[in-house]
């Protein structure tokens, strides 16, 4: 499947709180002189200074899937507008879906893993999410939407860093690292960032899970120690298992869990399944990179919410530590929970 | 597959290639001559003997279309809702004042004509009068009864059955998710649409009743009631699923017929209008024209390509015409 997926249109979901600059930084995407066309899916017309026939205006429908899976929503009218779309192949390069401040990204990203039609021609590239460096904290206080796209993002541009001092840039910062320690982040004024970096990310493609996040890798450790005053796993250098990071009172968490013994396939696939099928609600994003027993393929997976998608991708390299490492982010996670049930995985 | 298709009778070699030179959607007929609706901007017009010409319609994609064999009325992404006749002359019947995409018409056999943009759905009569209704979220497809001005407007959560000309309030016909495509039965018993998911709802009219049909691999994206309204053909599974609507009870507590299955999904389906048989087209580009009694088979148009997207019969039935995703396209006589 992935040769198929460079053909397939990357989609760009831009996602941030009201006022934090998307239409900024989508109006810089647009005006910049990078040769390639967009296709543009806003909910506001006319708040884009660019004239272009490819912008669409959208209705933010979530719609509930019939399948008893209550956090399975899609975006109704994206399923239509990529349709339309599709019409028009060759005509764009790359398709950005701009979201309200208020939207929660998950119905978005969940169409690209649901819906048959729009899987066929295009990928989920990213989620991007603007966040305003003088107003986020407080909004992570107030708006379970603002946490829930710091929580959900790939990519996270911190704006408006010449509105804030030096201490409330580290701040903010921090508290965004409590929520989501794996995201790439940017410090932006006016949304100047470097197109490479928010667009064509591959983060949602299975082969390139780690090799674009180092982060990823280190999650347990590095960021850990940078951005943390406090964490309970803080001289644990066993890389055995990871950290969950609080930031004070944040109710939405990541988990990481990392295991140099192998695990057994067996155990560890009904698992996962079982674990997000219970807590798919609580689990907003989920990403792992696995060395199963008697295997000598690396298994990837990544998940939103209750859905899951994973592969073998290749073979482990010679010398290459043969590493479990799974992700989760998300809101009230049951860490000791997942933490027995990941250790039950392992082989003896 | 392909020794199992050389087995079966085959008229590909009487098949008249028509060179539409893009990405075939739909197609209609305009009396003897074809009318293949272009993914984006065209439609192009042929006779059998492959002779063709080109209409621009729309400024970018087509987004929907419909034809009453007189004239085909496509809406697109323009904002735009334009006829074309059979002379190939286009008129614009409506222009969104928002340049919203216009997403489905339907045609009533008197002139009048309905389209819709988001959650709008407009109606003009064949005198002119336009009416407009809002429908609880985007429209998914309109549809006219075959009495009576009557439209059912599909959207998220089920059916509005709107009554343009009447004070009345509309009906509304409940079933959790997102309906797309509509449309009644000849005898205007049942009401049946295709949902987002892999599945049709129907129900009968005079009761309401509730017909659900599932166990499609894939979304069903055509739907053909046969030649005197007994069966309602579909695709979305790798065989024609021909649901029987001959009883009063319709599909309730029946099985459907599965026909001509192949290792592809079938992509489009088009009854005759007259006889008992139909055509089908499949995601490997096969084209069968299919016997309902007994499921034989005529081979029409090999595999080997994108998937068929387009099927129609002229009102006659001596006519079918298909197009393909790629650009292909043809028409056999009988």
């Amino acid at each position: 499947m992935s040769e198929l997926s460079s053909q397939k249109i990357p989609v760009t979901v831009l996602t941030g709180y009201l006022g934090a600059g998307k239409t900024t930084l989508l109006n810089r995407i647009l005006s910049e002189n990078h040769g390639k066309k967009y296709a543009v899916i806003v909910n506001e017309f006319g708040e884009i200074g660019i004239d272009n026939d490819l912008i669409i205006g959208a209705d933010e429908e979530v719609f509930e899937m019939n399948n008893g899976c209550i956090c399975c929503t899609v975006r109704g009218d994206l399923v239509r507008i990529m349709d339309g779309l599709m019409k028009r192949k060759g005509k764009f390069d790359a398709i950005i879906v701009e979201t309200t401040g208020l939207a929660d990204p998950a119905p978005v990203a969940q169409t690209f893993f649901v819906d048959e039609d729009v899987q066929r021609n295009a990928r989920l590239d990213a989620v991007v999410t603007v966040a305003d460096a003088k107003w986020l904290s407080d909004r992570l206080k107030d708006a379970p939407e603002a946490k829930n796209q710091i929580a959900f993002a790939d990519v996270i541009v911190l704006n408006k860093t010449d509105l804030v001092s030096k201490p409330e840039l580290a701040e903010v910062e921090a508290r965004i690292r409590g929520i989501n320690p794996y995201a790439k982040l940017h410090r932006t004024e006016r949304c100047k960032v470097a197109l490479a970096d928010v667009l064509e990310r591959g983060a949602f493609d299975l082969d390139r899970i780690l090799e674009i996040e180092p982060e990823f890798l280190d999650a347990g450790d590095d960021h850990h120690h940078h951005h943390h005053d406090h964490d309970h796993h803080h001289n644990d250098h066993s890389h055995s298992r990871g950290g969950l990071k609080h930031y004070h009172d944040e109710d939405m968490q990541s988990l990481s869990l990392r295991s140099d013994k192998p695990l057994d396939p067996t155990k560890f696939m009904p698992w996962l399944q079982n674990l997000v099928a219970t807590e798919g609600q609580k689990i907003l994003r989920s990403k792992g990179v696995l060395s199963f027993t008697d295997d000598d393929d690396r298994y990837v997976f990544q998940g939103v919410h209750m859905m899951l998608e994973g592969d073998h991708q290749r073979k482990w390299k010679e010398g290459e530590p043969r590493e479990s490492r799974v992700v989760f982010i998300g809101r009230e996670l049951p860490e000791e929970t997942i933490r027995e049930g990941f250790e039950s995985c392992i082989t003896a | 597959m392909s020794s199992e298709q050389l087995t079966i009778a085959s008229l590909t070699d009487r098949v008249k290639s028509v060179a539409v030179g893009a990405p075939v959607s739909a197609v209609h007929f305009l009396g003897e001559r074809g009318a293949f609706v272009c993914a984006e901007e065209k439609v192009a017009i042929a006779d059998a003997t492959g002779e063709i010409s080109h209409v621009v319609v729309h400024g970018g994609a087509i987004l929907c279309t419909a034809s009453d064999g007189k004239r085909v009325v496509t809406g697109g992404d323009d904002g735009k809702l334009v006829a074309l006749n059979a002379k190939g002359e286009t008129s614009v019947l409506a222009t969104d004042a928002k340049r919203r995409w216009i997403d489905s018409v339907a045609l009533h056999p008197d002139g009048a004509f309905a389209w819709s943009a988001g959650k709008t759905a407009f109606v003009r009569s064949g005198k002119g009068e336009e009416k407009t209704f809002d429908a609880p979220s985007t429209v998914g497809g309109l549809a006219f009864a075959p009495k009576g001005l009557r439209v059912a407007v599909a959207h998220y959560n089920g059916v509005t059955l709107w009554f343009p000309n009447m004070a009345a309030k509309p009906e509304f016909l409940e079933w959790a998710g997102s309906h797309l495509a509509v449309t009644f039965s000849p005898d205007n018993k049942f009401l049946v649409t295709a949902m987002h998911e892999p599945a049709l709802h129907g129900w009968r009219l005079a009761d309401n009743r509730h017909m659900r049909m599932s166990g499609y691999p894939g979304r069903v994206r055509s739907m053909s009631w046969s030649a005197g309204g007994k069966g309602l053909a579909t695709s979305g599974a790798d065989s024609v699923i021909i649901w029987p609507f001959a009883s009063k009870d319709g599909p309730m507590g029946k099985e459907p017929a599965m026909l001509a299955p192949l290792q592809a999904r079938v992509s489009v389906v088009a009854c005759h209008p007259k006889q008992d048989i139909m055509a089908a087209g499949y995601s490997d580009g096969t084209v069968l024209i299919v016997r309902l009694e007994d499921g034989a088979e005529i081979l029409v148009r090999r595999n080997g390509s994108e998937p068929v997207s387009a099927l129609a019969w002229n009102a006659k039935g001596t006519l079918l015409a298909f197009g393909t995703e790629d650009g292909d396209a043809g028409m056999l006589e009988f």
